[in-house]
């Protein structure tokens, strides 16, 4: 899960450093600083580099200990490539939905010329909702879209609407996308905003001195310029919603067989019957979150050039 | 641009108000109707009465402020230093920060568990009181990218280099510098990092479940399968909850050093000092 942090995280790169160089020292005494550093390098180096290390390390072994790929070649089995199937359809359904709704959204907010008090109540009220996520998210949607959910109560008594007969279920894939939907639209609004805002009114004013229509400056200036970030905006939902467990753990009692739920059976109770392929598994998932994250970071480079 | 009322803006943020508040409304119903025919805060009051409850998240707020404190003592030393003295490490030690956002709490868990089980050289999920620091340390890892943002943010907010001259001509060592002249001046951020692993932490299921602790996130996930209407009343004091720590954790994110450390007094003085 990827909480909102501080919104003064993405400017971290243009903040002034208050330390001025080193001072001349004697060499002796430069190589001694990096002592400094040890406690945190070791707390990372035990509880981060090595239990991710012993698990690289087990998927390129075969249970009697022999280093092969034939553990990684195994994921391509139909159960597991099934899994990861649908955990990437149900990221990246969700993040793309997450990504366009959330950039129209944050476009009426920001550029559509509301008053600046709906902005703030969407601003404070999106950082809650995209930390709300887990247990208490799953609760909450079963009480509204589940069986017996307000929701779908009033739109069975009061419309003649009923949408479980109508082949709607919360703890299918389209319920599940709409759950996730509740973190991933407010994210991406928090994460647009900056680039939003960055876009300056004299681009603007050109392109209409220059007779372009509305569309056309959306289409052929403000969207060109959002592309890398809204595209890194897309990327960093996905990963956020490949990662998330506890949510759909709660709702489905862990009977959708994504990715991060069939590791965590794996580890409950080895489900799998090959210890080493739970470590295929988990270095899967290492490889998609950190290709995702890489493209995001590469991404907001190019968006920062536009925001200088 | 005329200034004519904006229709489509209005709309979409009515539909996009309407997505968020529905489902809040509906689960704050939902949670009134246990007793049959009136509404009442009957699942409250059950929650509340339950000693299971009072337990799990005794246990949880302890494991979360003990969180809070280690994560406080790893980063605020190592963000100081970098910034001093050896800013060439920065990208290493921003690289490790992020980390935890790449690798998911599953697979870190993994990790611990078969790293530090019966048969390593840490058997640290042998005892009770080793798999409790392993959930901790579980907790620092995954507020790790938040708090050394935060403490770090809040350094740049400040001169440290002049601040460390100044204490170690007066003959402050460097232990004094850090704890009594650095820690002070970096309070805020320090306190808003700490909201933000709360939440987090307050309510994790995967790292804790996994390591078999009786925290409230397990604890959540078995109401759900127990009951009806106490997940409800629960799901609107998580909610509540998120909203308290995401408020505090924004007042003390924009306060500035030096104001006072109740960020809703300060505009007050502010005024007043310059009328």
């Amino acid at each position: 899960m990827i909480h909102t942090a501080p919104p003064s995280i993405s400017q971290s790169e243009t903040v002034p450093q208050a330390t001025p160089p080193t001072p001349p020292r004697k060499p002796a005494r430069r190589n001694v600083s990096w002592l400094g550093l040890v406690p945190f390098l070791g707390f990372a180096l035990l509880f981060l580099i090595l239990p991710v290390f012993y698990l690289v390390n087990g998927a390129f072994q075969t249970p009697d200990g022999r280093y092969s790929f034939e553990t990684m070649l195994s994921l391509s089995a139909p159960e597991i490539a099934g899994s990861y199937g649908l955990s990437l359809k149900l990221s990246f359904v969700s993040a793309a939905m997450g990504t366009v709704f959330g950039l129209i959204l944050g476009y009426a907010l920001l550029l559509g010329g509301l008053p600046s008090w709906v902005r703030r109540a969407f601003m404070t009220f999106s950082g809650v909702a995209s930390n709300f996520a887990g247990v208490p998210l799953a609760f909450a949607f079963i009480a509204t879209l589940g069986r017996l959910g307000l929701v779908t109560l009033v739109l069975r008594d009061v419309l003649g609407i009923n949408i479980y007969a109508a082949g709607f279920s919360l703890f299918s894939f389209w319920g599940l996308t709409l759950t996730y939907l509740y973190f991933q639209l407010p994210l991406m609004v928090l994460m647009i905003t900056p680039a939003l805002e960055g876009l300056r009114p004299e681009w603007r004013e050109a392109a209409e001195s220059l007779g372009a229509s509305r569309m056309q400056y959306v289409a052929r200036v403000a969207l060109p310029l959002l592309a890398p970030s809204v595209l890194g905006c897309f990327l960093l939902l996905f990963a956020n919603a490949f990662g998330t467990l506890a949510t759909i753990y709660a709702l489905t009692s862990a009977n959708y067989p994504v990715v991060p739920i069939v590791l965590f059976q794996q580890i409950r109770g080895n489900v799998l019957y090959n210890p080493n392929l739970g470590y295929a598994l988990a270095v899967g998932m290492i490889l998609i979150m950190g290709l995702s994250n890489t493209l995001y970071f590469i991404l907001r480079r190019r968006a920062e050039r536009w925001q200088k | 641009m005329s200034r004519r009322f904006p229709i489509l803006s209005a709309l979409i943020a009515l539909i996009g108000a309407a997505f968020f508040i529905v489902p809040l409304i509906a689960t704050f119903n939902f949670s009134l109707r246990m007793k049959r025919g009136e509404l009442s805060f009957e699942a409250y009051r059950s929650v509340f009465d339950s000693d299971v409850f009072l337990g799990v998240l005794g246990f949880s707020a302890t494991a979360s402020l003990m969180a809070i404190l280690m994560g406080v003592l790893i980063v605020v030393p190592t963000a100081y230093w970098v910034r001093l003295r050896v800013p060439r490490a920065r990208p290493v030690i921003e690289f490790l920060s992020l980390m935890p956002l790449i690798i998911p709490p599953v697979v870190l868990v993994f990790g611990y568990v078969r790293l530090y089980g019966s048969s390593s050289i840490l058997p640290l999920t042998m005892t009770e009181a080793g798999t409790n620091v392993l959930l901790v340390i579980g907790y620092v890892v995954l507020s790790v990218p938040y708090m050394y943002r935060a403490v770090d943010n809040g350094m740049a907010a400040i001169d440290i280099a002049t601040l460390t001259e100044a204490a170690e001509s007066l003959g402050a060592s460097r232990l004094r510098t850090i704890v009594f002249v650095i820690f002070p001046n970096i309070r805020s951020a320090i306190m808003s990092g700490a909201f933000l692993t709360f939440s987090i932490s307050l309510g994790e299921f995967v790292i804790t479940s996994l390591l078999n602790r009786p925290a409230f996130g397990p604890y959540l996930v078995q109401m759900g399968q127990d009951f009806a209407y106490q997940p409800a009343a629960l799901a609107i004091m998580a909610f509540a909850f998120t909203w308290i720590c995401m408020v505090l954790m924004e007042a003390f994110a924009t306060r500035k050093p030096g104001q006072r450390l109740l960020p809703w007094r300060a505009p007050r003085s502010v005024t007043k000092a310059k009328s």
